[in-house]
């Protein structure tokens, strides 16, 4: 057992002396993936029960999910409030990102002072509680008959998606020289045009993931959902919470799949724009 | 003419270039400046005018006053702490071994590790508390497991109480801890560990007195972040606490929607917000975010 004996740290530390940090480590890594893969298996039961591992498999649940219009206690029809999430996603996606990169673009060309003061400002969506920006906003939307939107939604969504945007693209730009643009400009292009030709292309990959992100933000948002959907336009999220609260409907095993599919999809896709990205430097 | 006094139309036009330059950059900023303001600092401006609203509709400090004489408010601070804290707590002691373990390792390996604490960061809050649900409710795997492996001979009630909610924020917290403090170790400069060995500490003594105290500005940005977090919680503890862990969220949630009593809510909220405000602030002068070095 002589690589028990290797060295692995700069401290001289031996293998065998911290073997059970590897050990917890990897315990703990084991922890925070598995559990949520455990809705996987369950979603295939054919039980209403949850066993584990399931005795029979069937795909009653995802039918239930696709097909079963009205479920009996009213509240959810949940093929219309995935669409509602997605709509309200990919709107997000339109408001956010563009809002959210101009400003980051602003904000690394101004001088650090109205920086200084605009940044906190720019992340306070990050900082205050969502439970207080959702009552606020439900508040606000009552007086504008907002409330049960899709509007609504966006712009609650698109506030809360706004401040990654704003981090991802405003990073990018750190790392990007900026006085390439004023070689265009003083070779006589426009502003927009030395953005559009010149800036642009190279930091599009992080304004890709952004809006990636943007939309998982406002895909996987429940709180302001709560109180900012209503209707005809309950989200997916706001739909399973109010299952969640009641009972424990194996449905959302099979919709929890499917979430957990979409949302390494897209985290997936993320990495590889990223790996992309520091490629090229 | 002096030349000097020739160059100075130009300085002029100069200046007024760079002053309609900043004046573009401000621009870009407004729309996203005009979103936060109409959608928090204007409906959280007027739900901090509500929270000093009485039930008359006159101007008054019962709903804070009630917060300070009420039972039920006070079991509620302390609720909302308690759990806050043994979060906080129970993180650090979980993330902190494996956020060391990954900052020695190599980059390819920690980034596939990275990968580990990034999927349950971007999978769904409500997946993860459904799943915590399945694995520890009575019936649950958990307990399925324990009775079969006999360890015990009865279910132990695991959830719909602190201890389910526990195990769930958590799990869902840790990621926030672990990303701030991973980016801080990763930045610390290996050669003081040499140093230290060199000139003869254990390797215990090199890690307290020189790794650790290095660690430290990583570990309270994420200590910080998770203890904000876990404050104003609301999805995880009114899932897996059954209704019988109340958490400051959830009461005002429960003042709209059951009673409509947005004065009691508001002024909740500005509690909330005021305790965060005040942690955020300490954070931002204990730690500075370019200090994280994650770049």
């Amino acid at each position: 057992m002589s690589f028990l004996n290797k060295n692995v740290s700069e401290t001289q530390i031996r293998l065998k002396n911290r073997l059970w940090l590897y050990i917890l480590s990897y315990l703990i890594l084991f922890l925070l993936i598995v559990p949520s893969l455990v809705v996987i298996p369950m979603s295939f039961s054919a039980s209403q029960y949850l066993e584990f591992p399931p005795r029979e498999w069937s795909l009653r649940w995802y039918e239930n999910y696709f097909f079963a219009w009205k479920v009996e206690n009213g509240f959810n029809d949940w093929m219309q409030a995935t669409w509602t999430s997605v709509k309200v996603a990919i709107l997000t996606i339109f408001v956010a990102t563009p809002i959210g990169t101009m400003a980051a673009y602003g904000l690394v060309n101004s001088n650090s002072r109205l920086g200084k003061i605009l940044f906190p400002i720019f992340i306070s969506p990050m900082m205050v509680p969502v439970i207080l920006v959702a009552i606020g906003l439900f508040y606000f939307f009552v007086q504008f008959k907002l409330v049960g939107s899709i509007l609504g939604l966006v712009l609650g969504h698109s506030l809360v998606a706004m401040p990654l945007v704003l981090i991802i693209v405003f990073s990018a730009l750190k790392n990007y020289d900026m006085n390439q643009e004023k070689v265009a400009r003083s070779l006589g292009a426009t502003r927009f045009r030395a953005f559009r030709e010149i800036t642009l292309p190279q930091i599009k990959f992080s304004i890709i993931s952004a809006s990636l992100i943007a939309f998982l933000t406002s895909f996987d948002e429940i709180i302001i959902s709560l109180f900012v959907a209503g209707g005809d336009n309950s989200t997916i999220t706001r739909s399973m919470f109010l299952a969640l609260r009641d009972q424990i409907d194996p449905t959302i095993a099979a919709i929890s799949t499917i979430l957990i599919v979409i949302s390494s999809g897209l985290l997936i896709i993320v990495q590889l724009i990223g790996n992309k990205e520091n490629k090229k430097d | 003419m002096t030349i000097a006094e020739m160059e100075k139309p130009n300085e002029r036009g100069l200046q007024q270039v760079a002053a309609n330059e900043r004046l573009t950059f401000f621009g870009l900023t407004l729309p996203y400046l005009l979103m936060v303001t109409a959608l928090i600092v204007v409906p959280v401006g007027w739900l901090f005018y509500l929270s000093f609203i009485g039930r008359d509709g006159s101007f008054s400090f019962e709903n804070y006053e009630r917060m300070v004489k009420s039972k039920a408010y006070i079991r509620i601070f302390l609720t909302t702490f308690k759990i806050s804290i043994l979060t906080t707590i129970i993180c650090a002691a979980i993330g902190y071994p494996l956020a060391y373990f990954m900052s020695q390792l190599s980059r390819k390996w920690a980034n596939i590790c990275m990968i580990g604490v990034l999927i349950p960061f971007w999978t769904s809050l409500l997946v993860r508390t459904y799943a915590w649900l399945v694995l520890l409710q009575k019936k649950g795997l958990l307990n399925n497991m324990a009775i079969e492996m006999g360890i015990i001979s009865e279910p132990i009630k695991l959830v719909h109480n602190t201890t389910g909610t526990l195990i769930g924020m958590v799990h869902i917290m840790l990621p926030f801890l672990i990303l701030p403090l991973y980016a801080n170790m990763r930045a610390i400069d290996k050669d003081t560990l040499k140093a230290a060995s060199s000139l003869g500490a254990t390797p215990t003594r090199a890690f307290w007195t020189v790794f650790f105290p290095l660690s430290l500005p990583g570990l309270l940005a994420g200590l910080l972040i998770v203890f904000v977090l876990c404050l104003g919680f609301y999805v995880t503890p009114a899932i897996l606490g059954g209704g019988k862990v109340i958490m400051a969220a959830m009461k005002i949630s429960s003042n709209i929607e059951l009673y409509f009593s947005w004065g009691a809510a508001s002024a909740l909220g500005v509690v909330l917000l005021v305790v965060t405000g005040i942690i955020l602030f300490i954070a931002s002068k204990l730690v500075s975010m370019d200090q994280l070095g994650n770049r």
